[in-house]
């Protein structure tokens, strides 16, 4: 897990971390929000030198990056970097760490753990309920003040009894398998592989789970293997009544077919917090009452943020202390991963 | 045919039945109307007569025994007296506040309602409004919608619902049905009944201003007495606090919906989800404008699998009284 034996910092210098795009974190929070009195940020985006030259110039220094979903850590980059032995992200997902890239050169990388699954989870059942019981539907019909000249609005759907499908039952899609059991739902999932000692039924594959499924909510983790995972076939096999909750990747969705399904109520609704080209989001879905949208940010909570902070300084102050890392991330478990 | 009062229609269509009263058509029958006809029994379709109410009860439901209403037909004393062999009010809603409980008491008449039937619906449709609430889902929706994610950028953070202190007022049915639900989130459970449940595990508060006091979220779950009546006022609202959420899916009344539309407005509670309203279907203007507020037109609790229940249910509590068994869903008077 941790590089090959350098040491880790220099006497007089303290060790550095390469910051290459502003967290969006930073945008809230300011920008010390991940500082430590045991290192300091080498921050590429206050520099005018374009990235591989800024590269070049602090090879020798750079130890760790702090990484993000805006701030993508490619081959390219990690090859410039010859003593690079630790990746961190403030994101849950991993899509954009070049993995076996560090899986290779032996760089570690470690990511967000459990930290978000809750909120996330919460955030799934929202949307969930939403999409079946039409709140934000139904908010904007009152807010427009038509419910004392339109009358009623038309009723939702039940979601005692519905059977949900979970696409990837790693820590979030547990946390969600929990919460949907509590309401009577009836849990099945697909993953890699069974996992032995979970009450929920397991479907093989995608398609067999989504024609199982009247909820389909998307878990896992966006791969080659995962991209455009739900496809055609899978929404056919979802129905008409369907619905489908994604708060993963938005290129695990083959996402044309299901807005034009959308559009031609071939889908009951959709609860969408990722898109395949964020921030745009297809137009079409803006008249649509059945699709809940939201700007990518079901992880995102004032609490999850301290915890978070607290997690990224704890990681690259363990890495410099030689001690072991808070949240590693399991580099030879994972398949073969795109970038 | 028009020109025959309804009453004698009905009573060449299925001669001898026992006749159950309807002075306006509930939801359910107009939704439902076919699980309506019964071997056990016949309507007395009020409505369709040109008399006014009053004359028509004395001609003609002299010897009615059961009422069908729902809550916009108030069962009032009135009411009652025009019926002397009165023996049943059955009504399709969950509520039971537009019911004379007091004059059914001392006449003798069991009352039933559709609560049960509401109760895991109601449940979920408050769980789903607190969410709303507490992690901004409908502005998010409309965040994007507007196409402003392009040009906005970031956005405003929500609040976790684990680890809030819910206080549940009214642990009936539908109360125990939100309690347990916010367990998986990891929430803790209070709540406020007329009496302690010594069998629930939640800690028991003897009013709502200490729940309150005690809580990050109130939710109404109780039914609408004169005792509940604007029983969330505002100082219950105050002790709750400015970071407090309330979620409503009983009854507009309970809430002072006049002071809870000041403490909205002036940031004294931090949020709320409102399915019921004191005066529906009408809405405060202000809350038309808040964005921590989520407005629902008394309709995110009901679904159709809901309403087909709860007619099967109203239908058996019918049919069971015509056959002199035991009502399905009586209420208990305490």
């Amino acid at each position: 897990m941790t590089s090959e034996n350098q040491p880790r910092h220099s006497q007089s210098e303290l060790p550095c971390v390469l910051s290459l795009k502003l967290p969006p974190s930073f945008l809230t929070f300011g920008d010390h929000f991940f500082d430590s009195p045991k290192f300091q940020y080498l921050k590429a985006y206050e520099s005018p030198l374009p990235l591989p030259q800024f590269l070049q110039a602090h090879a020798q220094s750079v130890q760790a990056i702090l990484a993000s979903g805006a701030a993508p850590v490619t081959a390219e980059t990690i090859r410039l970097l010859p003593r690079l032995g630790l990746v961190v992200t403030t994101s849950q997902g991993l899509n954009h760490i070049d993995l076996s890239e560090c899986h290779r050169r032996g760089i570690a990388v470690a990511g967000a753990g459990t930290l978000y699954s809750a909120d996330c989870a919460d955030y799934v059942v929202g949307l969930l309920i939403d999409v079946l019981r039409k709140i934000s539907a139904g908010n904007r019909y009152v807010k427009q003040g038509l419910w004392p000249s339109q009358g009623d609005y038309p009723l939702g759907y039940k979601l005692g009894g519905k059977r949900v499908g979970i696409v990837g039952l790693g820590s979030i899609g547990t946390e969600v398998a929990r919460r949907l059991d509590a309401f009577g739902c009836s849990i099945s999932y697909n993953s890699r592989s069974k996992k032995s000692l979970v009450p929920y039924t397991f479907y093989p594959n995608v398609l067999e789970l989504a024609a199982n499924s009247d909820v389909l909510i998307i878990c896992c983790a966006l791969t080659d293997e995962t991209h455009h995972l739900i496809n055609k076939e899978v929404l056919s096999a979802l129905g008409s009544d369907g619905v489908i909750i994604n708060i993963a990747r938005g290129p695990i969705i083959d996402e044309k077919e299901l807005v034009r399904r959308l559009v031609k109520g071939e889908i009951r609704g959709a609860g969408l917090d990722v898109f395949e080209h964020e921030p745009a989001v297809p137009a079409e879905l803006f008249a649509l009452d059945n699709v809940v949208m939201s700007p990518h940010c079901a992880v995102r909570t004032w609490g999850s943020f301290e915890d978070l902070r607290k997690i990224v300084i704890g990681n690259f102050e363990a890495f410099f202390s030689n001690e072991p890392l808070l949240t590693p991330v399991a580099l030879d478990h994972l398949p073969h991963l795109s970038r | 045919m028009e020109s025959q009062p309804p009453e004698e229609r009905s009573q060449q269509r299925s001669k001898g039945l026992p006749q159950v009263l309807v002075m306006k058509p509930p939801p359910l029958l107009t939704l439902f109307e076919d699980k309506f006809i019964s071997s056990k029994f016949q309507l007395l379709k009020a409505w369709e007569s040109t008399l006014p109410l009053d004359q028509f009860l004395t001609t003609y439901a002299g010897s009615v025994r059961a009422v069908l209403c729902s809550g916009a037909t108030p069962i009032t004393p009135r009411i009652i007296r025009l019926l002397p062999s009165l023996q049943l009010v059955v009504t399709d809603s969950a509520g039971v506040n537009h019911i004379d409980l007091n004059e059914c008491r001392r006449r003798g008449i069991a009352v039933t309602n559709a609560a049960g039937v509401f109760s895991d619906d109601a449940a979920d449709a408050a769980v789903g409004l607190l969410i709303d609430v507490l992690r901004k889902i409908s502005v998010a929706d409309r965040f994007v919608r507007h196409g402003l994610w392009p040009a906005k950028g970031d956005y405003p953070l929500g609040f976790k619902l684990g680890g809030k202190r819910v206080g549940i007022v009214g642990l009936g049915s539908i109360g125990s049905a939100v309690a347990k639900r916010l367990e998986a989130f990891g929430c803790t459970v209070l709540y406020n009944s007329r009496k302690p449940k010594p069998w629930v595990p939640y800690p028991f508060y003897s009013n709502v201003h200490e729940l309150a006091a005690d809580s990050d979220v109130l939710i109404v779950c109780c039914g609408l007495t004169a005792e509940t009546r604007h029983m969330i006022n505002r100082r219950v609202m105050v002790a709750l606090g400015k970071q407090g959420i309330i979620i409503n899916v009983a009854r507009g009344a309970i809430i002072d919906e006049k002071e809870m539309v000041e403490c909205l407005a002036h940031g004294e509670i931090g949020g709320a989800g409102l399915d019921v309203f004191e005066n529906e279907p009408n809405v405060p203007k202000q809350l038309l404008e808040l964005d921590n507020v989520v407005l629902s037109p008394h309709r995110a609790v009901f679904t159709p699998e809901g309403f087909m229940a709860a007619c099967d249910l109203v239908v058996a509590n019918l049919e069971a009284f015509f056959q002199d068994k035991p009502l399905l869903s009586p209420l208990i008077h305490e």
